[in-house]
């Protein structure tokens, strides 16, 4: 553990950890809260920690494609956003609410 | 001093991230997560990742975390939640998860070493000290051409459904005007139609 605490060299180890620490972060934060805008913001936060991930296995195997497929990564998320919030606002309108709980439609 | 930095974005990292999922209030939760995103890309820096640093300023903290805040205060819902949004067997059962989940990851690894295979398969990083956009750029319209052209078509059929989502269209906006009327719909169509492209 000592060598944990006052590193002389930050290894990909520190960043993997840090992004698996973000990852579960977001993901209960996606099952706990109820607003929609949040519940996209962790997913935003997960889809960093995959990214911080790519970019560490990049940076520790000298290999370009880690940074590439960011690029990808960020695509799909910038997609993502763009429908998700569309797709709130169409709710809003008819419901007037951006809890996830109030979408129940379906609901048997 | 890769330490000192390190730790310190590390730390910002993770109370931007707790903020956005403490936040009671949306707006809150954004610039919380605005906070975690500057410090994700400050890391990047640190592991020569100069470019994507760049984009991940411009992309994320810039364009989405604006749309964000735009549909926010649009939508009018910047205000204090009730404390109790989540049940309370969920929220125990879903911190229980989490924490079940990250310490399998952990111990998954434990005495293994995180980093294994083959070093540069698809090419080096490149020269680190003027920055590697030649390189990324090479990689990118080479070997991931493909896979480029269709983010490009990814990107138009989004921008596309997120344009035909957010507006109104025929005997659905009268019967919603009978109601009640919308006055916020036509700005919406056009910052949307404005901003996704980013």
């Amino acid at each position: 553990m000592s060598a944990l605490a006052y590193p002389d060299h930050i290894t990909a180890t520190y960043y993997l950890i840090l992004a698996a620490i973000l990852f579960t972060i977001g993901a209960v934060g996606l099952l706990v809260r109820k607003n929609t805008l949040v519940m996209f913001m962790c997913i935003e936060l997960m889809l960093n920690a995959a990214n911080l991930t790519f970019v560490s296995y990049a940076n520790a195997l000298n290999d370009i494609s880690g940074q590439v497929i960011v690029f990808f990564t960020l695509v799909v998320a910038a997609a993502e956003v763009a429908v998700g919030l569309a797709i709130i606002i169409a709710i809003f309108r008819r419901r007037q609410s951006v809890n996830a709980d109030d979408v129940d439609l379906l609901k048997g | 001093m890769d330490a000192v930095v390190f730790f310190i974005c590390a730390a910002a990292v993770v109370v931007g991230a707790l903020g956005v999922i403490a936040g009671r209030n949306p707006v809150h939760s954004a610039l919380f997560l605005l906070l975690t995103l500057v410090s994700i890309a400050v890391l990047y820096l640190q592991q020569h990742a100069a470019l994507v640093a760049a984009i991940q300023i411009v992309v994320y903290a810039s364009a989405i975390v604006v749309l964000f805040l735009f549909v926010i205060t649009l939508l009018g819902v910047d205000k204090q939640e009730p404390p109790d949004d989540a049940h309370p067997v969920q929220r125990v059962a879903a911190i229980v998860l989490g924490v079940l989940a990250l310490t399998g990851i952990l111990v998954l690894v434990h005495g293994n070493r995180w980093v294994t295979g083959a070093h540069s398969t698809r090419g080096a990083l490149g020269t680190v000290e003027s920055g590697n956009v030649e390189t990324l750029a090479k990689s990118l319209f080479t070997d991931f051409f493909w896979a480029f052209e269709i983010t490009a078509v990814l990107l138009v059929i989004a921008v596309v459904g997120s344009v035909v989502l957010a507006r109104r269209s025929g005997h659905r906006a009268e019967a919603l005007d009978a109601d009640g009327p919308d006055t916020a719909a036509a700005p919406v169509e056009q910052a949307e139609g404005e901003r996704t492209p980013a």
